[in-house]
Order: structure tokens, then sequence, then C-alpha cells
């Protein structure tokens, strides 16, 4: 499906909104994009809008990239720009100018206590996101291979990315 | 007028600028670039468990607590987590070239190959060895969140909170999201503000006593 420059500037403009409200990453407003993309506009099928997840997340780098995945799904490179640059641009300089403007007030006794008080708050959002990734799992083999992760991530320095392509090739050879 | 003596607070020290003694920093923008592509480049499922292992214990540009409260600023601003914290790092050290760097590092070169994987995958995500393959990794990228969480939990000693404190917060909030799935944003208002008061009641209480 082709846009004209209408459909283009309704992509990008919608993904600019969706920006600012992607507090804990772009995913969070994953259920808006497939609201628009594929319910509302038609412009990707369910298992298109599904595989961008997938790829992205296979592929090394941020996340976030799904989001490029599909515009590029939608419109080639041009596609993928409008998406990206939509999502990207305007938590980019929010968080700049948040940056700057605590950092400038490091020692004010709000920003201490702020960064006190999220610090556990913060190290258990990440433990449940490894919870909720763990408990997609329905058989045994992917929790052991999470848990056998989990202690060698901790306890050695092998790295990530040897552990990455282990999984790989037991899920491949099909036992995970 | 005569004052109380008024507590002087150690110049940032658990703030970013003021990294601790002996604490490495990024050479140069290039610097950055290069650092954070190579980071980018071994995160699959997620980059926020390399991020750690890279920035902590490889570069050694921040401490955990730092990168915990890096994180938590992170995550309360919208956009993604991992981009916020490259956005944050490089701002730091070089300003508006060090945060695009930093940036680009993180997303350039990613971008490229999982468009192209994008090109050659798209319609084989269904096939068995493939979906396998991605079921592996995923396994595999949540045991390395899990196994980062363990080590940042040691970061927060020292916390103002205390243990008790962080225990309880960290708990409720694993529950909240973890088992009761509430969006975040409730959690970060119901929790989080207050953890954020009950640490800036337990941080002026402690003042005068041992200045920290």
């Amino acid at each position: 499906m082709m846009l004209d420059p209408a459909g283009w500037f309704a992509l990008f403009a919608h993904f600019l909104l969706l920006s600012m409200l992607s507090i804990g990453g772009a995913i969070v407003v994953a259920p808006e994009m497939h609201r628009y993309l594929v319910t509302q506009q038609g412009l990707l099928t369910d298992p298109q809008f599904s595989a961008s997840i997938a790829i992205a997340q296979a592929s090394p780098g941020p996340n976030v990239l799904f989001v490029a995945v599909m515009g590029y799904q939608v419109g080639g490179l041009a596609g993928a720009s409008a998406t990206l640059l939509g999502i990207m641009l305007p938590s980019t300089l929010f968080a700049i100018a948040a940056s700057r403007w605590t950092h400038a007030r490091a020692d004010w006794l709000p920003l201490r206590a702020f960064r006190a008080g999220l610090a556990p708050v913060t190290v258990a959002l990440m433990a449940a996101t490894g919870w909720i990734l763990t408990v997609q799992a329905s058989h045994w083999p992917p929790l052991v291979l999470t848990a056998l992760a989990a202690v060698l991530a901790w306890r050695t320095r092998l790295h990530f990315v040897v552990m990455i392509a282990a999984g790989a090739a037991l899920g491949a050879a099909g036992w995970i | 007028m005569t004052d109380p003596p008024s507590p002087q607070l150690p110049a940032a020290a658990t703030s970013l600028a003021g990294a601790a003694p002996g604490a490495a920093r990024p050479r140069s923008c290039t610097d950055l670039f290069i650092t954070f592509t190579l980071l980018a480049l071994q995160g699959f499922g997620g980059v926020l468990a390399i991020s750690q292992r890279v920035l902590c214990e490889q570069r050694q540009w921040l401490t955990r607590a730092q990168f915990v409260e890096t994180l938590a600023f992170a995550q309360i601003l919208p956009g993604p987590n991992v981009c916020n914290i490259a956005l944050m790092v490089g701002d730091r050290y070089f300003g508006g070239r060090g945060a695009a760097a930093a940036l680009a590092g993180m997303m350039a070169v990613p971008l490229v190959i999982v468009l192209g994987v994008t090109a050659l995958l798209a319609g084989h995500a269904d096939q068995p060895q493939v979906a396998g393959a991605l079921r592996g990794m995923g396994a595999v990228a949540a045991g390395l969140i899990l196994g980062t969480v363990a080590k940042l939990v040691e970061g927060l000693r020292g916390n103002p909170l205390g243990a008790a404190g962080c225990g309880l917060f960290g708990v409720a909030a694993f529950v909240a999201v973890g088992v009761l799935r509430l969006p975040l944003v409730t959690v970060l208002l119901g929790l989080g503000v207050p953890a954020w008061l009950y640490a800036g009641w337990r941080i002026r209480r402690k003042l005068p006593q041992d200045r920290r």
C-alpha cells in the first residue's frame, strides 16, 4: 500500500506523538502502534506487526529499532525514517534537556532523594522485565537456559554474545 | 547573624560528573561512538544488560550505583531507556556532540543490520528453526537481565533508604509490575513517589550527624 504525502506526514506525526508517551520504552506504546498501523490504517498485517518485534529483538541493538522495521515494511527506507525519527526526536531532545537540568543541581536534596528513592524501584523494574520474559516459557528447557544464563552473567565474564549464540543454536536444533 | 554550621554536601559524590576517583571517562566523541556501537552490537534481545557490563565493568565510566541512578532517570523520561542512558552519558562528557555521538553509536550500525535482517527474514520468521532460534535467544536474554539485576542489587549498598527500605520498595515494585502487571506509570506514581519522599526524609534526618 502506497502512501500519499499526507499519509506520510500523518505517519510521522503519529510517531512524534507516541514518542512523548513512551515512558519506559517504545514497546510501551506498541499497542497504540498496532491500533494505528494494523487496525485503523491497514498499513501492516498482524503477522508483519509481530514479526517486526521478533526481528528487532533477535537483532543486535536497542529494541526500539522494531519501530524502524515496522516503518520499513510500510514503505521501505522512507517509512523507516518516518517512524524512527518520529519516535526518537521528541524524547531525545527532552532527555538531553532533563539531563542537563538535573545535572546542574545534582546536590539539591529533592534530586538526591529522587536518585536514592528510585534506585531500588528501578532495579526491581528490571527484575520484573526479566521475570516477565522468563514466565512466557511454558515448558522447562527455556527456564533452565534462562537460569543458566543468569548465573553466568552474574558470576562470570563469559561474553554475552557467546551465550546468545548458544541459545540460538540450541533453539534452532529444536531443544528449546 | 550566625547560621548553624551548615551541612556541607560532598561535591556531587553520587552524581555522574563527580565520578569516583580513579574512574575512567570517555576520551573523545569517537571513543563514545565506538564504545556504544560495540556495546549495541553485543545487545541481542535488549541492550540493558550489556550496557551495565560495558559501562561499569569494561570501561568503568560509571559505578554500579551511578548506573542505577542514570537508569532511574532514563526510565521516567519518555524514550527508550538505553538510548536515554547513551544520551545522558554522552552529554555529560562532551555536551550535545557527545550525546549525538553516543546515540548514533547505539543506533546507526544496528539499524543497518536490523533492516538487512528484515529484508532477508521477512516471511521466514515462522519457520521452525528460525522460531526455535528466536526462542533460545529470548530465553538467554531474559537470563542476562536477571543476572545483571543480581549485580545491581549489590550496587544498592549504601543507599540512604537502608537495606529494609530498599527491600520493601524493591519487592513491592517487582510484584506490581512482574506479577500484577500494573502499568509502569501507575507504579512510578504509586511507589516511586513514596520512595522519593521517604528517601528525602532519611537523607535530611542524617544530614547533621555524618554530613552525607
